[in-house]
């Protein structure tokens, strides 16, 4: 609001300078018409602003100003000197007020009514005496803040991003040429000098996206009054930062994307009631910061839209093949609503219940590097999400190269770099899976997809992981990595836009152009997308491949005192040496301090004879312990046949593992034992997974950490907060638990009661807000 | 009034633009591919401190691509906010009209329909005046 309110007075006070001549010509020429409307128009534009505000003597001045010129407009009256005289102390007044109310300070004068009452026509006792008072005040405090404008912005933000190119090539001609120290130096304070330029452009460039949230609730409260329909917005998020032209890019499509919610999505109240939905409709828009790039969501819950008429129409505009047809995806159906010629198509919009233009906005949304996905239930609304980068303009990036070409990837999308050789990769079907730590996510081969020929050899190959905003983690193969980088990104052309893959182009440091890949965009081509009937399928197939045998990697070990005992990978944070001066044992325990940091220590009785101790160190995510050992054996993937111990113990039980039997520790029980209970720990709420099944570690399981829990195995005897179960694991494990939460593998909810679908992110995260309410507030505060 | 207009040769014809569309003529040297991208995209060049899409113009007609890219001819043109190069065979020269240009009244062949807006006249020769923003547009645009 503040914001607003400092719009309106730069904006009043600019118009009121504006006026100033004007309002001598009408002093002279009370006759001129073409002068009389504009200081009409002037107050009818502070009433009306007023009108936002709380500001009920800017708007009772101009309100009778507006009145009395409105008559003379009119033919009413006419415009004598008294009448002038008059209009201009109003308008002196209005400038005073603003004044004021920039300042915080009083105004010389509190009574208006003379003034109104000189307008209304009465003997004029008072003079334009205010007017000196005025300039005086403003040549103080008008300094504060000053308008410029965006083109202004743009000049200097190109001037900047091509200072970082020049910038970019002296650094690689640096490197090139013999070392000289105080050139090096120098480079160094102008490197800084450009960075905090660019910062602070940047930042002028930013506006808080409020300002094009705040015309929504006057814009839904008046198409639901037309439509008969009611509508309760709920609009979150309006402080996060955006850059200007970005708004302005974005206003339109959001625009329609509401109206087009509450033309077409709400229902009226009657067909709301009948299908047992409250009378009012709710409207819900979000926006919010993920890595570089703004998620706008816009979330109602009408009628939906309808894929399969959408596909019908679509066959009757002969755009589809009954065979295409049939191959669409749930989510490839609904997509079909951005196409042109499909949603222009007049019927559509009767049926499918989203109006014209949908293509528009795709189009618009693209050309500034984002991205807009429809989700739909029938019946229970439509979800959009717009992703936009957060500016068109400097992104910190990796380089990368495909064969001999160089791309490059946001460095927010990305997680990890591994190797080939440090992952199982396996091929499922054509897809193939990597393992990356127990997790399982698809594999892109980069020069593939787009048609390069690779260079080197496969297992050379890098593989980045990657997180798209709001989408899942897949790893890409790519033949080189190159360099972090700051790039200085354009939206590329349609042409190149079209292909779907980029985010925008860029210029190396030799001045060649790169492309900017679009993580989501691979993802999409790829096909392991955010259509997620597909993911669902790839990991259905990851699944029932490896059902037969589930494997585990595990790390075998001999400990002290010479067995062969086996962790899982998973849990191991590093092996490191420690001095044995570092094992003390105390307060009943034996600990061994790292760093600055205390850790208890299991595997041994004592401290070791020995000089030195190698240790695991492993986590929980939280906290962690480490186990003294003799020497790594091996890293191994195998299926786990579990001989259980005969009691719970520091070793779970027996395994064969190359015709060897092998401890596995049992890492819970080491965590219970010997794990460090910090505050921490024990105000966290637990959630028990049901073991060994993919889809719960590498997907579920993030999701329910980042809402603050810690996750545990569901196995006997333990105590959760909550558990989730899937169908497969249907009444598993005597775990008690305070809620059970139900998955299902299908959208569609089968018999057996209430369930979850198990991408349905929403309901899942409120589930589990629900088992831990403290929780979420501050899962809230992070995300 | 008289048009200003750039005499090029594109397919083995010889072809007008308005002058007053184009930015520049340059020498492209090196063109990086743009993989996916629409077909007659060649790629992308760098022209100072700009990233130019370098149309390909035989492409853009719907006829065969040009095939290897060496050092040739471009025109620059500024389009909707971003900056094009087209390539051509050759780049001939700047030369005022005689005339205004003259509407289609002959078929002109395929590829070319699409992308011609009329003929125009410069010593006693004429000339296919062309649509620079059509032939960036590309093939696709005329299914749509």
């Amino acid at each position: 609001m503040d914001e607003l309110l400092n719009d309106f007075i730069a904006e009043t006070r600019d118009m009121a300078q504006a006026l100033s001549g004007a309002i001598v010509a009408w002093e002279a020429a009370p006759q001129d018409r073409e002068r009389l409307d504009e200081i009409f128009r002037f107050v009818h534009t502070v009433k009306g602003n007023c009108g936002f505000f709380d500001l009920p003597r800017l708007e009772q001045l101009s309100h009778a100003a507006e009145g009395a010129l409105a008559d003379v407009r009119a033919g009413k009256r006419t415009a004598d000197r008294a009448l002038v005289d008059a209009v201009l102390a109003v308008i002196d007044r209005i400038g005073e007020l603003v004044q004021a109310l920039e300042t915080g300070e009083a105004t010389a004068s509190e009574d208006d009514e003379p003034l109104i009452a000189a307008l209304s026509g009465a003997p004029v006792a008072l003079a334009i005496a205010d007017a000196g008072a005025a300039p005086e005040a403003e040549a103080k405090k008008s300094i504060r803040s000053i308008r410029l404008s965006v083109d202004l912005l743009d000049r200097m933000m190109s001037a900047v991003s091509d200072a970082v190119l020049a910038r970019n090539e002296l650094a690689r001609r640096l490197r090139d040429a013999p070392r000289d120290i105080a050139v090096e130096a120098a480079f160094e304070r102008v490197s800084t000098c450009i960075a905090e330029i660019r910062d602070g452009i940047t930042r002028t460039r930013m506006q808080r996206i409020d300002s094009l949230f705040s015309g929504l609730p006057r814009m839904v409260r008046d198409l639901a009054a037309d439509l008969g329909k009611q509508v309760r917005l709920d609009v979150d998020g309006g402080d996060v930062e955006l850059d200007r032209e970005m708004i302005e890019m974005i206003r339109d499509p959001l625009t329609h994307i509401v109206r087009n919610a509450i033309d077409h999505g709400i229902e009226d109240p009657e067909t709301r009631m009948a299908a047992g939905k409250k009378a009012a409709g709710t409207l819900k828009v979000s926006a919010r910061q993920t890595g570089n790039q703004i998620l706008i969501e816009v979330t109602d819950d009408g009628r939906g839209i309808d894929g399969e008429a959408l596909v019908r129409s679509a066959r009757a505009a002969g755009l589809l093949s009954a065979e295409q047809a049939e191959k669409l995806t749930p989510a490839q159906k609904l997509a079909l609503v951005f196409t042109p010629s499909l949603s222009t198509a007049e019927r559509v919009t009767a049926i499918s219940g989203r109006g014209v233009g949908m293509d528009v906005v795709r189009a618009n949304i693209e050309r500034i590097g984002g991205v807009i996905d429809i989700d739909s239930r029938p019946s229970q609304g439509v979800k959009l999400c717009i992703r936009v980068p957060l500016t068109l303009t400097i992104i910190p990036a990796l380089t990368i190269s495909a064969g001999s070409q160089v791309f490059a990837l946001p460095r927010s999308a990305i997680d990890e770099i591994l190797r080939v050789g440090a992952i199982r990769i396996d091929s499922v079907g054509a897809a193939e899976i990597a393992t990356v730590r127990g997790r399982r996510v698809p594999l892109v081969g980069l020069a593939t997809l787009l048609g390069i020929n690779a260079v080197v050899a496969d297992a050379d190959q890098r593989i980045v992981l990657l997180k798209p905003a709001g989408g899942e983690a897949y790893a890409l193969a790519v033949d080189a990595v190159h360099d972090h980088e700051e790039l200085v990104v354009k939206p590329a052309a349609p042409a190149v836009m079209a292909a779907g893959l980029y985010a925008g182009t860029t210029l190396a440091d030799d001045g060649s152009p790169i492309l900017l890949l679009d993580p989501s965009g691979i993802a999409k081509r790829a096909g392991i997308s955010f259509t997620e009937s597909e993911l669902h399928q790839a990991f259905r197939g990851a699944e029932e491949e490896t059902e037969a045998e589930r494997e585990t990697s595990l790390l075998l070990f001999r400990t002290l005192a010479g067995g062969r005992r086996a962790v899982p990978v998973m849990i191991v944070e590093r092996i490191e040496d420690v001095p044995a001066e570092a094992i003390r044992f105390g307060a009943g325990k034996l600990r061994v301090a790292i760093g600055d940091r205390i850790l208890p220590l299991a595997g041994c009785d004592a401290a070791p004879a020995e000089d030195k101790l190698r240790i695991l160190r492993l986590t929980d995510g939280r906290t962690e312990l480490a186990y003294g050992f003799a020497e790594v054996i091996d890293i191994r993937s195998v299926p786990i046949e579990l001989h259980p111990a005969p009691a719970p113990g520091e070793v779970a039980g027996v395994t064969l593992i190359d015709g060897a039997q092998v401890e596995l520790l049992d890492p819970h029980w080491l965590f219970a034992a010997h794990g460090d209970s910090g505050q921490e720990e024990k105000a966290q709420p637990i959630c028990a997974l049901p073991e060994g099944d993919p889809w719960m570690e590498a997907m579920l399981r993030p999701l329910v950490e980042s809402l603050g829990y810690r996750v545990v195995a569901a196995r006997e005897g333990v105590a959760a907060d909550i558990l989730i179960l899937t169908e497969e694991s249907e009444g598993a494990g005597p775990v008690q638990a305070g809620q059970v939460v139900r998955l299902r593998s299908h959208p569609e909810e089968g018999e057996g009661g209430a369930s979850i679908y198990r991408y349905d992110r929403a309901a899942l995260i409120g589930a589990l807000s629900r088992g831990a309410p403290k929780r979420k507030a501050k899962g809230k505060a992070n995300g | 009034m008289a048009e200003l207009l750039l005499i090029a040769r594109l397919a083995g014809r010889r072809i007008a633009f308005p002058a007053s569309m184009v930015e520049a003529v340059v020498e492209l040297e090196g063109v990086t591919p743009a993989p996916c991208a629409a077909p007659h995209v060649a790629g992308l060049a760098a022209l100072r401190s700009r990233v130019l899409t370098v149309i390909d113009g035989l492409a853009a007609l719907g006829l065969e691509r040009a095939g290897e890219m060496q050092a040739r001819d471009a025109i620059v043109i500024p389009c909707d906010g971003h900056t094009y190069a087209l390539i051509v065979e050759e780049v001939e020269d700047v030369i005022e009209a005689d005339a205004p240009a003259t509407r289609l009244s002959a078929p002109v062949g395929a590829g070319w329909a699409r992308v011609a807006t009329g003929t125009v006249e410069v010593d006693a020769e004429i000339f296919l005046l062309v649509d620079p923003y059509a032939l960036i547009a590309g093939p696709a645009a005329n299914a749509a």
